[in-house]
């Protein structure tokens, strides 16, 4: 005892230690290493999450999901609101970062309206676009907000069922998605243009630098770290939307405004294929997660350059 | 004649960009507008009326969405499980991240990055397993059990940020403490925590939004109205009465506006937030 007593002092040292992480590495290792390994396993089998009984399948839900074109239409959907979200919404948030990032009036009032959307669930917006989006008539009166102005101000040829028709029913969400989305973007641009040394700015001027030249040779390449943070928080998030589309549409219209989760959902709940949704989630998570590597690699290649 | 046009110009660029700003004010708060609006309309006028200010302001909606919607119920939860929620993972991150931080054990490291990559590995449809495992925990259906959920679904973030904030911290304080006969927990009370205020100011509030909003787990786990927080019965209510809109209206106001005050009252650290978030990322 007396020999092993510094030994043993040190392990209850470590031990009580140990302790304080321990909390959170029990809930972590159950509700999240857990679930991770076993989405891995379930991939493999079919299953219908109810009765004991599983069929190991190896790969073949993997190759029915190949085959599964609803599935690949479906990434292909978030691709587009990941799209619309990285150019219009991205491009918007810069502007206004830009418009804000100067001495005006009431600077802190913009921000902190445009902050608003953001903060709202995906459910409260979603139902507040669709009753503005609602297509339905009263007494000849369009009910919804949009195709009442519409027709108001002289375009009634323009007045479309926005929700249901496949050719707008994306884009409203796309555009939704954006509208909640922007103010994270304006943001962490606005922070990044604030950081910015003004002599800079000074400095372009005194060479005769007109605000074009500002903006593309100085402010552009000053942000590209925050720009490259912006754009992959963008697309990692539109990738993975689907409470908005839950809210705005709901299920079951047709598969026009399907995306990966909200297929991963109904395979799950609508189908009761367990293992088959497992596949999904592990096909689609390592989409992203090549696409994040990707990412990493060319924004490494641009910060050389 | 120079300086003339050359005010001018400052003129109309300022104008611009006021005009510029104050249009996408108004875009972001219109429809919000609209949803109080439509929640002070009976459903005998919403469909007809379209008058900015409804020309019989009736606020019986609130009430009825608060008695007959349930929504008196699910605010009830949805406060229940913010709060909950919010103070589990102040402590337990804290508690994490003070030992990974500042006190040593073997594998310390190892935990502590774990953490960190659960945040860089997007895992979509993790809520699949999840549900298999409730069920086989007994946890399904239960508020102790979406509340763990939820607790680790912010656990990360909050650990990554308080361990820098800590790893930023000079150590004398606690060195003090320590001299003073202070045992680890005590100085983790007394001395970290409250110096690691501003930290824990950042991850309430942006936890706060999360769990106020969260939708999916709480539509898998949850079945039973008694237990559903605002988002559940929003879609639960819209799913029963599709045509009631003034009250769902209210619904959408009651779940909104208490999220929308905290922001309000916090913004100043959500901007901070975000700024050292993009660092980190």
């Amino acid at each position: 005892m007396n020999i092993k007593s510094p030994c043993w002092f040190r392990f209850q040292d470590y031990l009580k230690n140990f302790s304080f992480a321990l909390p959170a590495i029990l809930i972590f290792s159950v509700f999240y290493i857990f679930p991770f390994i076993e989405i891995f396993r379930l991939s493999f089998y079919e299953w219908n999450g109810i009765t004991p009984a599983m069929r190991f399948v190896d790969f073949q839900n993997f190759a029915e999901l190949m085959q599964d074109e609803i599935w690949w239409q479906s990434i292909g959907h978030a691709a587009y609101i990941t799209f619309i979200a990285l150019t219009f919404q991205n491009v918007l948030a810069f502007a206004l970062a830009l418009a804000c990032d100067r001495e005006i009036r009431m600077k802190r009032f913009y921000r902190i309206v445009f902050f608003i959307p953001p903060v709202l669930s995906e459910i409260v917006v979603g139902i507040i676009w669709q009753w503005i989006l609602y297509a339905g008539l009263q007494d000849g009166q369009s009910i919804g907000l949009l195709n009442y102005w519409l027709v108001k101000s002289g375009l009634p040829h323009l007045v479309n069922d926005w929700l249901s028709d496949p050719q707008t029913a994306l884009t409203c969400i796309a555009i939704v998605h954006s509208w909640k989305g922007f103010g994270w973007g304006f943001i962490m641009l606005l922070a990044g243009l604030q950081t910015i040394d003004r002599q800079l700015y000074e400095a372009a001027r005194v060479d005769g630098a007109s605000s074009w030249k500002l903006f593309t040779q100085v402010i552009i390449p000053m942000m590209v770290p925050v720009i490259l943070v912006v754009v992959i928080l963008t697309i990692l998030g539109s990738m993975q939307v689907f409470v908005l589309v839950l809210s705005m549409v709901g299920q079951g219209l047709g598969y026009h405004t399907e995306v990966p989760v909200t297929r991963i959902l109904s395979a799950m709940t609508g189908t009761n294929r367990f293992g088959y949704a497992c596949a999904m989630g592990v096909n689609f998570g390592v989409i992203l997660v090549m696409v994040s590597i990707a990412f990493r690699w060319l924004s490494n290649r641009m910060k050389q350059a | 004649m120079a300086i003339n046009k050359y005010i001018a110009e400052r003129i109309a660029k300022g104008f611009s960009i006021h005009l510029f700003l104050i249009l996408f004010t108004l875009t972001c708060l219109f429809p919000l507008f609209w949803m109080v609006r439509s929640a002070l309309m009976s459903n005998a006028t919403v469909f007809t009326d379209k008058s900015l200010i409804p020309k019989v302001i009736n606020f019986g909606n609130f009430a009825e969405a608060w008695v007959e919607g349930n929504f008196g119920i699910y605010f009830f939860n949805s406060l229940l499980y913010t709060t909950s929620v919010v103070i589990g993972i102040v402590l337990i991150a804290s508690l994490a991240a003070y030992a990974f931080s500042r006190l040593h054990f073997p594998g310390r490291n190892f935990f502590f990055y774990m953490f960190v990559a659960a945040m860089m590995i997007p895992l979509p449809g993790s809520f699949v397993p999840l549900y298999r495992l409730m069920i086989v925990l007994g946890l399904i259906n239960t508020r102790i059990g979406y509340i763990l959920c939820m607790i680790n679904v912010g656990l990360s973030m909050s650990i990554l940020l308080l361990k820098t904030f800590f790893d930023k911290l000079p150590p004398d304080l606690e060195d003090a403490a320590r001299i003073d006969g202070c045992g680890r927990l005590g100085i983790w009370w007394h001395v970290a925590l409250p110096l690691a205020r501003p930290a824990i100011a950042v991850i309430v509030i942006f936890n706060s939004l999360i769990v106020w909003n969260e939708y999916i787990l709480a539509a898998l786990l949850l079945n039973d109205k008694s237990l559903m927080p605002l988002q559940r019965g929003l879609m639960v209510f819209q799913g029963a009465h599709s045509v009631d809109y003034p009250l769902l209206m209210a619904g959408l106001t009651i779940a909104a506006i208490p999220i929308i005050l905290i922001y309000l009252a916090m913004q100043k650290h959500i901007v901070k937030g975000l700024s050292s978030g993009a660092i980190v990322g």
